[in-house]
Order: structure tokens, then sequence, then C-alpha cells
């Protein structure tokens, strides 16, 4: 069990996600946009966090750069949702420090193959 | 896993609608020539957030249709589009066409594959990475959705239940630990392929001293004997290429799963090796990988690692494609430039806020979004109700006569409780009126442009609140007035500007409050309504005495008479079955009244009047011998008691009332319901002025009794419907009471006396002498 932010601002998507995150027995919190999801962040300690990147506010790119540069989020997994096959888009998420990116669409079982593949359960 | 995903599509649906309105209203107030960062990628998160939700729910045809259209907008929040009125009429159409995808999805609209395709083409023609889309998107294709990860590559040999040797060299970058990457985490998933043996190389680890806790220094020599392909492996590494050296080399291959060696024979020089645990858990367990998060101290890593240099195994064997994969940091240049691209300065527009209306769609399971403010109202009012309800309690319990102004006090703020609770559900119900006006931006700018005439809408107090259902209702005669305003009201440019006014006509909406009703205008500053025009019609169908001189107001109420208004609306807009009339009947039939003002070349006024809800209304009680029936307060004009020589009675049993300058009809309440009354003699009881449907009649009842506040219970769904009552309701005292519907009440009286074709003369002075109201 672990404790998730997800950051999403389509409802519909974070519904899908906590879901099917709480079904494998994770702790989820939700953020509607990037400075929510940073604010959340602050307040508690997430052992991972999943974030859209195409967010108001700021973006998911962005968020991933601002927790980076939080001493508790330095090394914490932190996956973007994308729609995006282009390396180029992949190589900006990994240069901000994203730990990896789950394309969406995806169903219930790739995302929670991710959530394993960087929790390790 | 099996998740019920109705409810996520639901959501879906209602999410979709809200953006596309949203993107609509986006669009409309967009400026040819601008660029707006800010503007277009709110656009762009609509377009992209439905093409996500789609692929969920494997929509595929929306994922390829807002694929392109995300496309499109990418580029122009990348600034590789101007603005033009080409653009936006595109997109806007976009979002018809993908309203019309998602109806059909839902099973209430009809798809039309045609206009889907040539908006499509059309958004292709006008994008510049048009070959690329192409290309690269295997979305373009209406079958595929985004497959999640590439196909295989066809020249590998796809051998099942055999197994391959695979060598795996894998050096990370120092860097490798800041993106939250964890090595263990790579060699776990890479163990669930098959039997994985793992061997560290620590000849990169610097002397202490220099040693920095959070750069990874050691490299790993893999060896997999799994039946996994090649792409299963590169996947498991997709997340750190560019951050690695990574080598994937194919030693050994097809070696069937019945004869398969033991691992430890096939791993060349490596000698840790052992078989993996029987509980399945992944063999690196036994090799020491030592953890690589920064809590661990780096000195321990260097301690527990064994000092083994690894020696590769040689004589790779290659298959004639490309088993190699050599992963390098190939662009560093677009590393350089890429962060500038993605920091998108996020503009303090007002459109920020846009993301907060939407408009409503009511499909069949329909739900109602509640702020949750009025929750928290909600819970906190139930909250004083139960402590009120304790504190009775209590006094309940030991109750004299001691106690009873602890009592009073307990029942008036029991009632206090209940008023307000009553208030906070009512407000559940409201949404404001923006939901509904939402829509007229579009409306006026596809309309204006087909007319011919340029516009400006204007639209005020959105966030008046009224009742859901009054609003879905006053949805149609919206529409049709701002439709009139359009058509009829506002002249073409030329004539605007011969005419002394500005060449772009002007259209209002207003919304706001006005004692316990809500009111709503509508005008323009157009033509003004053709007077002439309205009393030659009327002549003409005989609906008025040529001789007869009517008031300017009672002329403009003959454009809601239901002859009349199609008759003088005949345009190529007009003529869909929807007249004045129906406006009115519409309003009426919610409660409400409409009036007009105008005035000839400066324009017309609407003026709506509502009801707040259509659950509640402010109710007078009336008695009809030992019967209590109760009045909309609303309706009453005024009541008085009857003083015998105004009274007239006209051949038949008709009899008419002399109220100032008008003769009022007269209906004993008693003799319609055909109930004992307490006197039948007019003088003794009272007159209740009332005016229903733009008539007036004066209702004969015993007594007025007190006014409150009725809770409106329907008769229909428990009883039945009965002409002349709208409902019912609980009195205090337990008893049901009859809640009159007065326009009803005057049809059945007319269909009674037959009073209007016996007495035309005085029926059409007292009908005239009602529209002034």
């Amino acid at each position: 069990m672990a404790y998730i932010l997800i950051s999403d601002d389509s409802v519909s998507m974070r519904r899908m996600l906590s879901f099917t995150l709480a079904e494998a027995n994770h702790e989820v919190m939700q953020a509607g946009d990037g400075e929510q999801a940073l604010e959340l962040a602050r307040q508690h300690q997430f052992d991972l966090v999943i974030t859209d990147v195409n967010m108001p506010l700021l973006d998911g790119l962005s968020l991933v750069r601002e927790l980076r540069a939080l001493p508790n989020y330095r090394y914490k997994p932190i996956l973007l949702l994308t729609t995006e096959t282009d390396p180029e888009k992949k190589q900006q998420a990994r240069s901000v420090g994203a730990t990896g990116w789950i394309l969406k669409p995806f169903n219930p079982d790739k995302l929670l193959a991710a959530v394993r593949k960087v929790l390790g359960h | 896993m099996a998740i019920d995903m109705t409810e996520v599509q639901q959501l879906f649906y209602e999410e979709s609608y809200e953006g596309l309105d949203n993107m609509e209203s986006i669009l409309l107030d967009l400026e040819v020539g601008t660029m707006d960062k800010e503007i277009t990628n709110s656009i762009f998160r609509v377009v992209h957030s439905i093409k996500g939700g789609a692929g969920i729910f494997k929509f595929d045809r929306v994922v390829t249709f807002a694929h392109v259209a995300e496309t499109l907008l990418d580029e122009m929040r990348n600034g590789q589009h101007v603005v033009t009125q080409h653009l936006i009429d595109l997109l806007l159409n976009s979002v018809d066409v993908l309203r019309m995808m998602l109806g059909s999805l839902q099973g209430e609209k009809t798809l039309i594959i045609k206009e889907v395709e040539a908006c499509q083409h059309q958004l292709e023609a006008v994008l510049k990475k048009n070959q690329e889309i192409k290309t690269t998107s295997p979305e373009v294709s209406p079958v595929a959705a985004t497959p999640a990860e590439p196909p295989p590559p066809p020249s590998l040999p796809v051998v099942t239940n055999s197994q391959k040797i695979w060598n795996i060299h894998f050096k990370p970058y120092p860097s490798l630990l800041k993106t939250g990457n964890d090595p263990l985490n790579l060699f776990r998933e890479l163990s669930n392929l098959g039997e994985l043996t793992v061997t560290v190389d620590t000849r990169n680890l610097p002397d202490f001293k220099e040693l920095v806790a959070e750069n990874c220094y050691l490299a790993w020599e893999l060896n997999l004997c799994s039946s996994a392909e090649l792409n299963e492996i590169q996947e498991i590494f997709e997340w750190v290429e560019g951050d690695c050296d990574l080598k994937i080399t194919l030693t050994s291959e097809s070696v069937p799963v019945s004869d398969r060696p033991p691992a430890s024979e096939l791993s060349g020089g490596v000698t840790e090796s052992t078989p993996p645990e029987p509980d399945g858990r992944p063999t690196i367990a036994t090799v020491e990988i030592p953890p690589l998060v920064a809590s661990e101290p780096p000195q321990v890593v260097a301690a527990t690692v064994h000092e083994q240099i690894p020696t590769p195994p040689q004589d790779s064997l290659k298959i004639e494609s490309s088993p190699v994969v050599t992963i390098q940091e190939e662009n560093a240049s677009v590393l350089a430039t890429s962060p500038a691209k993605v920091q998108i300065k996020e503009s303090s527009s007002e459109k920020n806020n846009l993301s907060n209306t939407g408009q409503q769609h009511n499909s069949e399971t329909s739900s109602i979004r509640v702020g949750i403010d009025k929750i928290d109202a909600l819970i906190n009012m139930v909250g004083e109700l139960v402590i009120t309800q304790s504190m009775l309690d209590q006094v309940g319990q030991s109750f004299d006569a001691a106690r009873i102004i602890q009592l009073r006090d307990g029942l008036a703020q029991l009632e206090r409780n209940t008023r307000e609770l009553q208030e906070s559900v009512m407000r559940i119900r409201m949404l404001p009126i923006g939901f509904s006006f939402n829509r007229f931006p579009r409306l006026v700018h596809d309309l204006s442009s087909q007319l011919g005439k340029k516009v400006e809408l204007k639209l005020s107090g959105e966030h008046t609140e009224l009742d859901k259902t009054v609003l879905e209702k006053m949805s149609d005669p919206l529409v049709h007035l701002v439709r009139n305003a359009l058509d009829h009201g506002i002249e073409m440019p030329a004539q605007r500007l011969a005419a002394g006014k500005p060449e772009v006509g002007m259209l209002k909406l207003h919304a706001f409050h006005q004692s316990g009703s809500i009111i709503i205008q509508i005008s323009d500053d157009g033509a003004g309504i053709d007077t002439d025009k309205v009393l030659q019609k009327a002549r003409n169908l005989g609906l008025i005495h040529s001789e007869e001189n009517l008031t300017e107001e009672q002329l403009y109420e003959l454009i809601f008479h239901p002859g009349l208004s199609t008759a003088t609306q005949v345009s190529d807009l007009s003529g869909r079955g929807v007249g004045m009339d129906v406006v009115r009947r519409n309003i009426r039939a919610l409660g409400g009244t409409i009036d007009v003002k105008s005035k000839r070349g400066k324009g017309s006024t609407f003026n709506i009047r509502l009801p707040l809800t259509l659950a509640i209304l402010d109710g007078q009680l009336v008695r009809i011998g030992h019967d209590i029936y109760i009045l909309s307060l609303l309706s009453i004009i005024e009541s008085l008691r009857v003083n015998p020589k105004y009274v007239n009675a006209l051949a038949g049993r008709a009899e008419v009332y002399k109220l100032r300058d008008e003769y009022i009809p007269i209906l004993r309440l008693y003799e319609l319901f055909d109930i004992p009354a307490t006197t039948t003699k007019l003088e003794e009881g009272l007159l209740v002025i009332v005016e229903g449907d733009g008539q007036k009649i004066g209702l004969f009842v015993d007594e007025l009794l007190s006014q409150q506040q009725i809770v409106i219970k329907s008769l229909e769904s428990n009883y039945k419907q009965i002409q002349g009552v709208s409902g019912a309701t609980i009195l205090g005292d337990g008893n049901v009471a009859l809640i009159l519907d007065v326009a009803g009440i005057i049809q059945l009286f007319h269909h009674r006396t037959n009073y209007l074709t016996r007495h035309h003369s005085i029926i059409s002075s007292s009908h005239v002498a009602t529209m002034t109201i």
C-alpha cells in the first residue's frame, strides 16, 4: 500500500485513476491542477506522484520541476500521464526529473503495472 | 481488473460537454490576429482531456478526431498559426462534430460520418506538420487507438515457448537517480520476465572523499534467460533511456523450454548466479544489490558489493536486424531548448475563470452539480436541528409549567432551523442562469453571420440563480426571443448607418432578482415593433374592431396572440412552429409573465418575470365553506368587499363586477366546486381579484386566512391531474389543501358559462384591459 498523489484537471480521469489505485489498496489524494498538487505535496509525504501534463495554473512538467526542488521529493517516483508519443516530449519529461510516463489511454492493468514498476509492490 | 466504468463514463460525458461549451465560448471571444498562449492552452486542454478519456473507453473515432484537432491546437499554442476567422470557424465546427460524436455514443444523436470526415480533412489541411501526423501517429487510421508500446520489430522471429539468453549492459549516468528511477526496480521487472543474474561493476566508484551520495557510479551486467522479446526488455528500460548506456544483446536463442539448461551454465563468466527461490522471488535477492536510494549511505554500497569484475559473454549471437540497442544522449540540443518551450506563461487572463462556467446538458439521468459551500451549509443546518431536537427532548422528559418558556424558545428555534434548512435545500436546486446564457454567444455569432448583420451580445447577471427546472424550461423561449431580436429587431448594417445608428447592433441579456422573482430582460437597439403592421394584421384577422383605438401597450400585447404572431413573423429563420404565443404559454406554465416595451427605431425590450422556484410558493389561504384552498400570492391583484351596486348580472347567470373602469367576471368558487358555502350573498364574502393567462377574474370566497409558504405536492404523481388545481399541500393541522390554478380556473369558467361567445364585446374589452399588466 502506498500513499499516492494524482493530479489531473479532468474529473473523469481523476476518478478513473483513484478508483483503480484504491482497488489496488493504495491510498489516493487528488489535485485538480498543478498548484494544488504542489500544495498537497508540501503538506503530505506521498510515495508516488502521478500527474497529467496539460493542466491549468501549473502544468505537469513545471510541477515535476517544483517537486524535485523539494527535499522530500528529490528521489520520489513521479509519473507523467501523457498522450504524446513524441520522443522529444519524453526527453523533456526526463530533463525535468520525471521518473517515467504512462501513455494515455491506458487500461487499469497498465496503470498498476507502471505503479508496481516504481514502487516495487 | 474489472471496474464498473459506467459511472466514470457518465462523468466523462458531462465533463466533455462542459469543456466543449467552454471551448466554444473562448473561441467566440478569440480575436482574429491575436495569440494568447493561455487561451489556446485552455482550449488545447479541453480537446486533450476528451482524447484521453475517449481513449480509456475505446471511443476510437473520437480519439482519432480529437488527435487531429489537438495537433492543430498544439501548433497554435506554439505560435505556428495566426488566429484567422477561418481557424475559429473550423474549431467551432470541430466543437460541433465532437458534440455530435459524444451524443451519438450516448445514443442521443445520430452520427453523420461525412461531417466528421469533412471537418477532419479541413483540420488536417491546416496542419503544418501534416506529413508528420500521418507518419508518426497511428491514430489517424480510424481503427487504431494509440498503442502504448511500439510493435515488435518485424524482423525478429516470433518464437514462443523458447528461451533466449539476453545480455544487458546497463551503465547509468550519475544523474539517473535524480529522476526517481531505481535500478533495483528495473531488475525486479526484468526478473519477472525470466531468470536474471546480476553482476555489478564498481570500477567507477570514486574515492570516498570525492563520492557524491546522490550520484550513481555503478554499472551492471545482466543476463536474462527468458522467452521475452527485445521490445519487452526495452520497455522496462524505457524510462531510463537517455540516462544511461544500454546495450541489449542476444547471446543465444531458441532454447526450447523443455531442455533448458540451468541458468548458471549459460551465464558464462558469471558465477554468482543462483536459481530462483521457490517462491518466485527475484534472483537478484541473492546478489546483494545494495539499495540505491539516497537514504543509504554510499560507503555501505561499496562495502557490500562483491568485488568482481564481470566478464561479458563473448561471441554474441547476432540477429540480422539490430538486436544491439545503444541508447545515447543524442540530442543535447533538445535538452537545452526544451524547457523554454515547455514553460507556458500563465497569463492572469480572465479566461482562467471560464473553467468554472459551462452549459448544462440535461441527459436522461439528470444530475446536478452542487457547490461544496451549499452542502456544507446544509450539514451545518442539520447539526443545529439535532441540537434543537435534543434540547426539546430534554424539556419533554420532565415537563412542568415552569419550563413552558424553554419549550417556547425551543419551538422558535426549531422553526428557524426548519426554515433555514428548507432554504438551504432549495438552494441546491438553484443554478446560475449563466448555464442558459452561455449558449447565446455561439447562436448570435452563427446567426448574425448568416443574416449578414453585425451584432454585439452583452450578457450580464449570469450569476443570478434560479431553479433548475425553470432554467431548463426557459431555454427554448429565450432562444426564440434572441432569434427574433436578431431576425426582426436588429437591422442590416447599411440600414443602421442610414438611421444614424452605429453599424454594430447591440443585443443585451440581463438577469436580476426583484422582489422574490427573477427578471430576465432581452433588449435590442433595433427597429422596434412596427405597430402599424401589427394593427393591420390584427384587423385583418378580426381580432380587433377597425374603429377601436388601442394604446401602444395594448398593441404590443397583440404580438403574443396566437394567430398574429406567426403571421407577422414569416422569414427564412422563423417558421419553426414556435411563435410568441408559445413563448408566453411556456413562461406562464412556469408561473411567470412576459411583456414587451418597444420604441420605433430605438429597439425593443422583453421583460420576463419568473418565480424563484417551482417547489414552494407564497400562498394565500382562503376559506370556502369548511374547506381551505390556496391561491398563489403572485396571482392575486387585490381583494375587496363587494359593493352590491357595482355588480351587474348579465344575461344568463354570469355576473360582472365593475371595478374602476373594468368589468371583471365573478366566479363563485363554491358553485364551481359544488360545495356548501357559508354564504351565497356576495356582500357577505370577499372577492379576490386574480389574474391568470392574461385575464382577470373575481373569485368569490368566504374568508381570507393567513399567508404562508406552501410546499407544493404534485397531485399528478399522487392522484391525477385535475383542471383548475395545480397541486396540493399539507397544512399545519395535517389537513390537505388544494392549490388553485388560476389560469385553469378561468378556462373552466369560460367553458361553463360559454361567456366568450355570447358576450363578445364585453370580453374583448376586458380582454384588452387585462393586457395592461
